[in-house]
């Protein structure tokens, strides 16, 4: 899993099917020290995030597990909220 | 899943049978701010996209889950049409 802050939210009226009701949130990826690193992804939300939070999201067809039984089509998913990081390299 | 733009749409006649009846459309990553990135990648679509569409697309194993693409050689589906775009400041 990987740290990020979201930025924003988009909105598709068109989408797949499975993803109805799926909020979508725009997030930069973090490294520990909390410095944005990588191009900005689009991600499902399933803990209930807003903008200016730092969160952890993972990536890949696990991505979709926190919604099962229905097989949303998502490769990115917030699945936490982060509280406070401990960096000490 | 990644933001990206429809350039264009390819034609393939000789292809894998599970992949009779896909419509190819060959998009471009942008930022959340609408700036091109320097790749392309082709995508199956299942939603309907037209060119110039700002568009969401899922890659990996995921984009099997797409609407019709089980069990499809996929690694990239378009699965939304971003009507809006919002950036918190």
């Amino acid at each position: 899993m990987y740290l990020g802050r979201v930025m924003g939210s988009i909105v598709a009226t068109v989408k797949d099917r499975n993803l109805h009701a799926q909020k979508l949130m725009i997030v930069q990826p973090l490294n520990p020290q909390l410095i944005p690193t990588g191009k900005q992804l689009i991600c499902t939300d399933a803990v209930g995030v807003g903008a200016g939070e730092i969160i952890y999201y993972c990536r890949g067809k696990e991505s979709s597990f926190p919604f099962l039984p229905a097989e949303v089509p998502t490769d990115t998913t917030i699945v936490g909220v982060v509280d406070e990081v401990r960096a000490e390299c | 899943m990644i933001l990206a733009r429809v350039a264009g749409n390819i034609v393939a006649t000789r292809k894998d049978p599970r992949l009779e009846g896909f419509k190819l459309l060959i998009v471009k990553p942008v930022t959340p701010e609408g700036n091109p990135e320097s790749n392309y990648l082709i995508a199956v679509d299942s939603v309907g996209a037209g060119p110039n569409d700002l568009v969401l697309v899922v890659s990996g194993s995921s984009a099997r889950m797409a609407e019709g693409c089980k069990d499809k050689p996929v690694d990239a589906s378009i699965v939304g049409i971003v009507d809006l775009v919002h950036l918190e400041k």
